[in-house]
C-alpha cells in the first residue's frame, strides 16, 4: 500500500476536487443533524422529532420503515401519519439508492468513517473475518424478535437511532456503544459496523436493489490499477466486477446494493474512471 | 490484488450454504437471546416514570413507540423526557418524573397530537380522562394533613381540585376536640398528572403518583357489593330475612 491514499487525485484535481463528495457528505450528515438541532436549541422548527420519525415544516411525516416495521412486527398498527412517513422516506430512498442513508445521513457513519482513517495512519491490518452477510441474519433477528416478544427489542441497543436521538435529546450512557463500535471497527473488524453488522444497512440494501441512481466505472479502461478506490470502499467487493470484469461480461455499473453511493470512489480516483449515473440510459446503451 | 487473479464470482455449493447458514442462525439466535432478556427486564417500567397522557398500557406502547420524541418536542413545559440508556425505563421512550415536572394537562393534549404512530393513543377526547397514574396518598405517618395540621397543598393544586382529591373530615383523637382534612384520591376522576406530588411541602413527598396497575386493587370478577345490587333492583334481592328462632342455654326461647 502506498504511503498515502489518493495522492495523485489530489495532485490531478486539486485537494477539493479530491475530496469533493466526502465534503458533500459531511455537509450532508451535519446539515441534516444541525437542522434537527435547531428546534430545541434555538426554537427554530423546520424539522422536528428524529431520524426514526420525523415532521417536516409541520406538514410532511418521515418514518423509519425499518423502526416502523418492527413495531408491524411487535403487533402495533400504527397511525396512517407514520405510514404515509415510511412510504414516503421508502420512496426517497429507492430513488437516490436504498444505503445512499448509511454514507449521506447516517450519523453513526462519521464514526465509522473515522475509525476506518485512524485504522489506516495508525497501520492496523488485522481484521478478524466476519461474513458480510451477518447483517442479513441481525436483521432478520430484529424482526422477529419484535415477534416472538410484543416489543421492539433490536431499538433497546440500535446505535443508528441511538446516536441521533441522544444528539437530540440527550445521550446518557449512550455513548458506551458508539466508543464500542468505534473500537470495534479500528481494532476488531475492518468496516465492522456498517459493512457487516448493520441491519439498518442491510434494511436499505434490500430497498435499493433496484435504484435507478448508481456510481459507474463508466471509464474503465483507463483505470491503472493504482487500487485506491479499493482503500477508501466501505464495500470493496462491489467494485471488482465493474472495474476488471469486462472480459467476463460485467457492465461498469456498480450495480451491487451493497454500494451505499457515498462516490469517494470519485474522488480517489486520479484518471476519472467513475461518476454517478443512472441506471436506465445505460441500459438503452446495452441494447443498441 | 490485479485485475489478473479477479476470481469469478463463487456459486455456493450445498454444504457451503448449510454452513453459512447454520453460523448466522446461530450466531444471530445467541445475540438475539441476550437482548431478549434485556428486553423482558426493560419491559417493566419503573414506578417513578410515568407516561404521557392517552399511552397505550405499557406493553402495547412498548410495541407502538418508534422513539421519535415529536411528542417530547411538542410538550410546551418540558414535562416529557426521553428514556436514556440504563436509566429505570426503555431506551428513547417518553415519560415523565412527577416529582420533578408535573403534566400540565393541556387541553390541546399537544404530544398526542405530535404522536405519529398512535403510541399515544388518539382515542383519549379529554385530558381530563387521562390516566397517566394515580395519586395516593402513600405515607399518612408524615402527610402534615393527617397530623390534624391544615396544609392542604395537595387538594389545592389539583387540577380537578374537589373531584380527584376531597378533603374528607375525621375525628382527631389526638387533641380530641378538632377535625382532620384528610387528603382523598378518586381514583376514578385523578388523572395522574403529578401536580399533588410535586407540589407537597415534605422533603420527600406524602403522595405520589403510582401506575394504576400497582396501585389499584381488582375485585374478583363475581363479586357484587350487596347494597350497589340492592339499589339497582330497587329493593332487598333477598324476598325477607329468615327468622330463625334463639334458643337460650335453660332451653326456652325469646
Amino acid at each position: 500500500m502506498k504511503a498515502s491514499v489518493g495522492q495523485e487525485a489530489i495532485e490531478q484535481k486539486g485537494w477539493l476536487g479530491a475530496h469533493k463528495y466526502l465534503l458533500l457528505r459531511r455537509l450532508s450528515q451535519i446539515g441534516i443533524l444541525s437542522l434537527f438541532l435547531l428546534g430545541p436549541l434555538y426554537s427554530i422548527w423546520i424539522i422536528k422529532g428524529n431520524l426514526s420519525s420525523s415532521l417536516l415544516l409541520d406538514v410532511v411525516p418521515m418514518t423509519d420503515p425499518f423502526m416502523l416495521l418492527q413495531a408491524f412486527a411487535a403487533g402495533h398498527i400504527p397511525e396512517l401519519t407514520a405510514i404515509l412517513g415510511a412510504l414516503i422516506v421508502l420512496a426517497f430512498y429507492f430513488i437516490f439508492g436504498g444505503r445512499f442513508f448509511c454514507s449521506w445521513v447516517c450519523p453513526v457513519n462519521i464514526i465509522t468513517d473515522s475509525a476506518h482513517w485512524l485504522r489506516r495512519k495508525l497501520k492496523i491490518r488485522t481484521s478478524t473475518k466476519l461474513s458480510r452477510k451477518t447483517r442479513f441474519w441481525v436483521l432478520a433477528m430484529s424482526l422477529v424478535l419484535p415477534v416472538l416478544l410484543g416489543t421492539m427489542a433490536w431499538e433497546l441497543i440500535n446505535p443508528v437511532s441511538m446516536l441521533h436521538r441522544g444528539i437530540i435529546f440527550g445521550m446518557g450512557l449512550g455513548w458506551i456503544v458508539i466508543l464500542g463500535i468505534f473500537l470495534f471497527d479500528l481494532l476488531l473488524v475492518e468496516h465492522g459496523w456498517c459493512g457487516h453488522i448493520c441491519p439498518l444497512g442491510a434494511f436499505y440494501n434490500l430497498v435499493g436493489r433496484y435504484s435507478p441512481i448508481k456510481v459507474s466505472a463508466y471509464q474503465r479502461e483507463k483505470c491503472d490499477k493504482c487500487m485506491d478506490c479499493f482503500t477508501v470502499c466501505p464495500e470493496p467487493e462491489v467494485l471488482k466486477m465493474p472495474l476488471f470484469g469486462e472480459n467476463k461480461g460485467f457492465g461498469p455499473m456498480i450495480s451491487s446494493a451493497d454500494c451505499t453511493n457515498c462516490a469517494r470512489c470519485i474522488d480517489v480516483c486520479s484518471q476519472d474512471v467513475f461518476k454517478i449515473t443512472t441506471r436506465l440510459p445505460i441500459k438503452a446503451e446495452v441494447k443498441q | 490484488m490485479t485485475a489478473d487473479n479477479i476470481r469469478k464470482p463463487r456459486t455456493i455449493s450445498r454444504r457451503q450454504f448449510i454452513t453459512d447458514a447454520g453460523r448466522g442462525v446461530c450466531g444471530s439466535s445467541l445475540l438475539g437471546l441476550g437482548l431478549a432478556g434485556y428486553a423482558k427486564q426493560s419491559q417493566s417500567l419503573s414506578a417513578q416514570c410515568l407516561r404521557p397522557p392517552g399511552a397505550l398500557a405499557e406493553e402495547d406502547f412498548l410495541a407502538a413507540c418508534v422513539r421519535c420524541g415529536l411528542c417530547v418536542e411538542a410538550c410546551p413545559y418540558d414535562t416529557l423526557k426521553l428514556g436514556r440508556m440504563f436509566e429505570p425505563v426503555t431506551t428513547g421512550t417518553p415519560y415523565f418524573d412527577a416529582s420533578l415536572i408535573p403534566c400540565e394537562m393541556c387541553e390541546d393534549i399537544p404530544c398526542q397530537t405530535a404522536c405519529p404512530t398512535g403510541a399515544i393513543s388518539p382515542e383519549l377526547e379529554s385530558i381530563n380522562d387521562a390516566k397517566m397514574g394515580v395519586a395516593v396518598l402513600i405515607d399518612r405517618e408524615t402527610c402534615l394533613n393527617v397530623q390534624g395540621l391544615r396544609c392542604d397543598i395537595c387538594h389545592r393544586v389539583c387540577p380537578l381540585i374537589d373531584e380527584a382529591i376531597t378533603l374528607e373530615l375525621e375525628r382527631n383523637t389526638r387533641t380530641g376536640h378538632h377535625a382532620m382534612f384528610i387528603p382523598t384520591v378518586h381514583s376514578d376522576v385523578c388523572t395522574g398528572c403529578g401536580k399533588c406530588e410535586h407540589a407537597c411541602p415534605l422533603e420527600e413527598a406524602a403522595i405520589k403518583i403510582l401506575p394504576r396497575e400497582i396501585a389499584k386493587g381488582e375485585l374478583g370478577h363475581h363479586y357484587r357489593w350487596g347494597w350497589i345490587e340492592k339499589d339497582n333492583a330497587g329493593g332487598s334481592l333477598i324476598d325477607e330475612v329468615l327468622d330463625l328462632p334463639d334458643r337460650l342455654p335453660d332451653g326456652g326461647s325469646l
